[in-house]
């Protein structure tokens, strides 16, 4: 009676089936990432559609066809504009950004003198780096070399009159060069002075507060092109008879102000974040106002904020290029400057300039708002629950 | 405080100097600072008023009343060289106010098209959306201007070749040319018919709130209100025996003829300002919706709210209180922003204020004019949004 055995035991395992060809692969990541709905599709469809009718035609101008070297305008220029291409060509004129190539960076400062420019950017790199490495220690030191001893220094060595460098004057400064230098004393004026005017805008003091309210808001609410105006034209009619300000002067002074408005309200918000407790506690413990705040408030406040603080930074950094507008030669102006040189004037070669500034200006602010994106994440972690 | 109650009785103030009470030193401080100020206006002003007086320039506004003498590109307003310098400052407010209205209405949409593609599940589409925001944020609006100005709208062809584009425009270095409507007679009944619509509309929606709070019906509003704003002027249109026609560019042998041009300089700035200012409100758009707590949304799901009502009713409305604030940045940078006309010669207020500033001298009124202006207009849209801030507040509850 016992010849049934009902139970059943697996001696051997089975082959191991494959997923189903719809939920692996490419095949899966396509119908989940775009086509999972029907308005998915249609939205896929049009987005490829404008791809393959920009993206062709623009690797083509700024690559294939774009003409790389060539010592004037006939590599840039049809047969019909005096030029070798054939006609109906149009394509990215390289060779002018070449040929302009230290322009561009240097500006008119004369070429035997070009490696002071080098070597402040060298000691500039040679500072900053370290400074943006948060393992590298020394950061009291590094910041002081770089904010306070390296701007003195460059100064001396950008302008010479001493020590037997020749005197090279603001006016022959251009390219990308006059664009750090701008940035660089903006950032480095506008961060401390933005945080006395958002200390100013909180006192209890009501005139101080009152003073620094109304800079701020009258700063922030006119466009920065005014201010630069101000600076440009009315500065030389605040001053006695014979005393000037340098051009260059001039516009650093506008931009930094201009800046520090901005750089004033995003400090505090930080301000505002910190609770109330502990200001007190700092009282409590007998702190004078100032150690309070560089001590137990602005750091606190300071890190909160540091996505604000470099979005000024780079809000800054493409500002400088409204300076061509009062006539200084920035990255921006002498790339223009150099459209109507009449050895390279051509259709293509003011689009070719501008994205060849467009890209320098990209990769600057895209650093910096990467770096700050780091920063944040690193910082963050205390925050987190 | 409690610090009274320390002071032993009969003594009015604790030992010490009266240097160290905290209000004397804050009344001190302020008194020197406004002795410095004080000081150093005086200084600016004497100075000013002796290089003025140098330099051989009457301060003050008469010189508005002068005869301008130059030429602006594009006007509003009827005007000529021989219009006042007022006059021709009147005109680039009204070119300021044209391209900023302009523009923010551009960059609204295009950023909440890119913001909201960002969050899309489809890839291409969201990677497309970074790829815009990150090219356009971190470029100088200068160059964006110069690079439809120099770089595009410049080597389009002349007018003779002009490029058709649908809905009878034409572009060509020139600018751009489009229809411009005619009203004959019988037009105005259009116009009021729209008022009528617009009336119609907002009875209809407080209507349609209170029956909703009354009974929990919802009427179709959206339908009705679209119904009412489109179809009663088009209505109105046909009834009347279409007064309104179009005048038409026609592409003649050398040149345009009819209807309206907007010039390059209008346009690059135009284009330009709308396309950087979009990048910025794309990631304002993007963080007011990811800023919507997801259990909102999960919540609403687990209600029985279909998804595209559960967007509409409970998502949208709360990301616009976290959008709001930052959106009226945007617009205000907008407008300031549309003062690098200057650099592209599109006679806005300070383009035109730069050209009677190098004509006449009068810095510092001219300047002054500037400060008024942008701040009232500052001041006057941030107070309009935040009146539309405090209503989208009030939903709440």
């Amino acid at each position: 009676m016992n010849t049934h055995q009902t139970n059943f035991v697996r001696t051997s395992m089975l082959e191991q089936s494959t997923p189903p060809v719809l939920e692996k692969g490419y095949i899966a990541w396509i119908r989940k990432n775009l086509v999972a709905t029907p308005l998915d599709a249609v939205l896929t469809i049009i987005a490829i559609l404008a791809l393959a009718w920009v993206l062709p035609p623009a690797i083509k101008w700024l690559f294939i066809d774009a003409s790389w070297t060539g010592g004037g305008r006939g590599v840039c220029a049809t047969a019909a504009q005096g030029g070798s291409q054939p006609e109906g060509w149009s394509g990215a004129c390289w060779a002018f950004v070449g040929a302009k190539f230290d322009v561009f960076m240097f500006g008119r400062y004369p070429i035997d003198e070009r490696w002071r420019p080098m070597l402040v950017g060298a000691l500039f790199i040679a500072l900053l780096v370290p400074i943006l490495i948060p393992r590298i220690p020394y950061k009291g030191l590094n910041a002081i070399l770089l904010f306070g001893v390296l701007p003195i220094l460059s100064f001396f060595i950008l302008i010479g009159g001493v020590l037997g460098l020749p005197y090279v004057e603001t006016p022959l400064w251009g390219g990308l060069m006059v664009t750090l230098i701008l940035s660089f004393v903006g950032i480095a004026v506008s961060l401390p002075l933005g945080i006395v005017l958002a200390l100013g805008r909180r006192s209890t003091m009501p005139v101080i507060r009152l003073l620094c309210t109304t800079f701020i808001e009258i700063v922030r609410g006119i466009p920065l092109i005014t201010v630069l105006f101000m600076a440009s034209v009315m500065l030389p009619l605040f001053l006695p008879q014979g005393m000037t300000v340098d051009k260059f002067l001039r516009a650093v002074i506008g931009v930094s102000l201009f800046a520090s408005a901005y750089m004033a309200e995003v400090v505090r918000g930080g301000l505002q974040a910190i609770p109330k407790g502990q200001a007190e506690g700092a009282d409590s413990l007998g702190l004078s106002y100032w150690q309070k705040m560089r001590l137990i408030i602005l750091p606190q406040a300071l890190k909160l904020v540091i996505p604000g603080i470099v979005n000024t930074f780079i809000g800054l950094f493409k500002d400088t290029s409204l300076v061509s507008i009062i006539g200084m030669f920035d990255l921006l102006g002498i790339v223009r400057q150099n459209f109507s040189d009449a050895n390279w004037a051509s259709p293509v070669t003011p689009l070719s300039g501008l994205v060849f500034a467009g890209f320098v200006f990209w990769l600057f602010c895209f650093g910096m708002s990467r770096y700050s994106g780091f920063m944040e994440r690193k910082l963050d972690k205390g925050h987190k629950r | 405080m409690t610090i009274d109650a320390t002071i032993p009785p009969g003594k009015d103030k604790p030992a010490g100097s009266i240097l160290n009470d905290p209000k004397v030193r804050g009344i001190i401080y302020q008194a020197v600072t406004l002795l410095l100020l004080i000081a150093f206006v005086y200084w600016v002003a004497m100075n000013t008023s002796e290089n003025l007086k140098r330099a051989n320039i009457a301060s003050g506004y008469g010189f508005l009343k002068g005869r301008a003498g130059f030429d602006v590109g594009q006007s509003l307003i009827a005007y000529s060289s021989d219009s006042t310098y007022g006059r021709a400052l009147v005109v680039g407010f009204f070119n300021t106010i044209l391209v900023a209205v302009a523009g923010i209405i551009t960059a609204t949409i295009i950023g909440f098209l890119v913001g909201i593609g960002r969050l899309s599940k489809n890839w291409l589409i969201a990677k497309l959306s970074m790829v815009y925001v990150e090219i356009f944020r971190n470029i100088p609006p200068l160059l964006v201007i110069f690079f439809w100005y120099s770089g595009v709208l410049a080597v389009l062809p002349q007018p003779k070749e002009s490029l058709a584009l649908p809905l009878d425009m034409y572009i060509n270095n020139r600018g751009l040319a489009f229809p411009r409507p005619v009203f004959d007679s019988g037009s105005q009944f259009i116009l009021l018919a729209f008022v009528i619509a617009v009336i119609g509309s907002i009875l209809f929606t407080r209507y349609a709130n209170k029956k909703q709070m009354e009974t929990g019906e919802r009427l179709p509003v959206l339908w009705t209100v679209l119904g009412l704003l489109i179809g009663l002027p088009l209505l109105t249109y046909f009834v009347t025996g279409m007064p309104i026609s179009f005048d038409v560019p026609v592409a003649g042998k050398f040149n345009l003829t009819g209807g309206s041009v907007v010039g390059p300089e209008f346009l690059s700035l135009f284009l330009a300002l709308s396309f950087y200012t979009a990048s910025f409100i794309a990631e304002i758009v993007r963080s007011g919706i990811r800023g919507v707590s997801h259990g909102q949304s999960e919540a609403a799901h687990a209600l029985g709210i279909r998804p595209g009502l559960t967007t509409r009713l409970v998502v949208v409305p709360q990301a616009m209180r976290i959008i709001i604030p930052p959106l009226t940045s945007q617009y205000l940078n907008l407008t300031k922003n549309s003062s690098l006309a200057i650099a592209i010669g599109y006679s806005d207020l300070v383009s035109t204020g730069g050209t009677i500033l190098n004509q006449t001298g009068q810095a510092i009124e001219i300047v002054s004019i500037w400060i008024v202006v942008y701040l009232t207009l500052s001041l006057s849209t941030s107070a309009i949004m935040n009146w539309f801030n405090a209503k989208m507040a009030l939903v709440e509850r």
